[in-house]
């Protein structure tokens, strides 16, 4: 079953076209990696998809549903079903831990409870055992701008896993961490799909991460599907093409020729 | 190569000093046309200190109309404080329909930003003027040229860190499914309450300071105390007046301080 069918999407940014007739289809419990250059379309085509950046023509369906004519509440149920995790996180820095977690059940709230932001008793109890299960309980009550990178993208995934997402988009997720919190971050996603069978797409920078998670690699270049295909076939002139590069100009390790 | 940087830097360095000349050049004929002695200027400096300590110093009778021009006082700051207040509400509607991260509609952004330069480019004293004429010496003339110089000025500050510091936060939850409000009320509040707040504080600074010039004009607050004792020539009273004010700038300035470290 696929999660994700998206036909012939194309954008453009008053006349300058970031995406170009993009076809791309994901199954259920996929771990998809997008990778490109910075420019490339990535993040626009990531956006298109739970619309908080307008296609211009093409369709894109999420579980068989058009989510390009969606408005108002059918806009917010598709984004209720999409959990996304952003570079810089996208946390409300002044507020805490675990109230940033309860924001993902804001897209399911009456406007009142919204505005108030009104949780029940077991939306709170399950924001705190997300937070133990990622080893954040320590800092439940401590503001977001006082944690570390990799804290705060772990405070995201929560923020998108208590939505009960079927798909999860993420946006360079692991570009401002180091290493190690990066290592934890990739692992906790790809945990995420083997366990819970959550759809994941992610755009990714560095081509030996994409190779290392993701159960299929969709190269870009602008704006235009270049490779979609297995890892394993992943080779160095390919990821040449995708970057616009001569294979040896670029830091590519643990790629076949 | 090095020729390319060299010329690169002495432009820049001919630039400084041509803004330099230029700017001499302006100050030197201004003086010209207003007929100002420099010379002149910098002598009366002592003249005008000796007779502010020999005149402008409140005395026994000055101390008697202390009640009076407190009461005074009151009424300018209770006039600031409501101007204050509800143009930052004002301001902060505008601002949300007109960031670029939380307009309805991209036309917004134009049209509030209009409405703020309209606002922030008009003095307070030609509004203050114009609203003379529809409603007379009243504190609502004050109360409204306040308002509108404030709207403008906050509409203008409050839009520009709405779209630098709020962006990120309102992607966010708008990704969650958060209708507008929501948004607005979880994201953008808490995200901008420090600055806001110091915003806000600042205006009302201003705001007692120019209540006290419109008070002038409208015949109310503490301008048309010190109006009163200075045409009357009561130097000492006018004195105490001027005192007066100073010291409630002074404690507001210390209490939105305190404000600020507790917000923050």
């Amino acid at each position: 079953m696929n999660v994700l069918e998206i036909e012939a999407l194309s954008k453009d940014y008053r006349g300058v076209p970031a995406l170009n007739s993009v076809s791309l289809t994901v199954k259920k419990g996929e771990f998809v990696a997008i990778i490109g250059r910075s420019g490339a379309g990535k993040s626009t085509l990531l956006r298109c998809i739970n619309r908080l950046v307008e296609p211009s023509t093409g369709r894109i369906r999420v579980d068989n549903i058009e989510v390009t004519s969606l408005r108002g509440k059918g806009l917010r149920g598709l984004r209720t079903r999409v959990g996304m995790i952003f570079q810089h996180s996208n946390l409300v820095p002044r507020l805490t831990v675990i109230e940033n977690v309860l924001h993902g059940r804001l897209g399911f709230k009456k406007t009142w409870a919204g505005l108030l932001g009104l949780y029940s008793l077991s939306e709170k109890q399950r924001a705190m055992d997300l937070l133990v299960h990622l080893g954040l309980e320590g800092q439940a009550h401590q503001r977001c701008d006082r944690l570390s990178g990799g804290q705060k993208q772990r405070v995201g995934i929560a923020r998108a896993l208590i939505q009960d997402p079927h798909l999860i988009l993420c946006d360079e997720p692991i570009a401002s961490l180091d290493p190690a919190s990066a290592k934890v971050i990739m692992d906790e996603l790809r945990r995420i799909c083997d366990e819970q069978g959550i759809t994941i797409v992610v755009n990714l920078h560095q081509v030996e991460v994409a190779v290392k998670y993701a159960d299929r690699i969709v190269g870009i270049r602008a704006g235009q599907v270049e490779f979609n295909d297995a890892p394993k076939d992943l080779k160095k002139k390919i990821i040449a093409s995708i970057y616009g590069q001569n294979h040896e100009d670029l830091l590519v390790e643990g790629v076949e020729e | 190569m090095t020729r390319r940087v060299e010329q690169v830097f002495r432009d820049r360095n001919l630039m400084l000093w041509g803004l330099l000349v230029t700017l001499a050049v302006v100050v030197w004929l201004s003086a010209l046309i207003t007929e100002f002695d420099f010379g002149d200027g910098l002598a009366s400096f002592p003249r005008a200190l000796g007779w502010l300590v020999a005149n402008f110093v409140p005395n026994q009778r000055a101390l008697n109309n202390l009640p009076s021009i407190l009461n005074r006082l009151g009424e300018t700051v209770v006039v600031s404080v409501m101007a204050t207040v509800l143009a930052a509400l004002l301001a902060f509607g505008l601002a949300l329909l007109g960031s670029r991260t939380t307009r309805p509609h991209p036309l917004f952004t134009p049209v509030v930003r209009a409405i703020g330069s309209l606002g922030r480019n008009i003095p307070v004293v030609a509004w203050a003027m114009i609203f003379l004429l529809a409603f007379g010496q009243t504190f609502v003339t004050g109360l409204l040229a306040l308002l509108l110089e404030s709207v403008g000025f906050l509409t203008r500050s409050f839009l520009e860190i709405t779209d630098e510091t709020a962006a990120e936060p309102v992607e966010g939850l708008r990704a969650t499914g958060a209708g507008w409000g929501t948004v607005v009320a979880q994201a953008v509040v808490p995200t901008l309450l420090p600055s806001l707040t110091s915003w806000m504080l600042f205006m009302l600074e201003t705001n007692i300071r120019s209540a006290t010039l419109v008070g002038l004009l409208t015949g109310t607050g503490i301008g048309f105390s010190f109006d009163l004792y200075y045409k009357s020539l009561n130097y000492p009273s006018a004195a105490l007046v001027t005192i007066c004010i100073v010291v409630v700038v002074l404690v507001l300035e210390a209490l939105s301080n305190a404000l600020r470290k507790v917000i923050l």
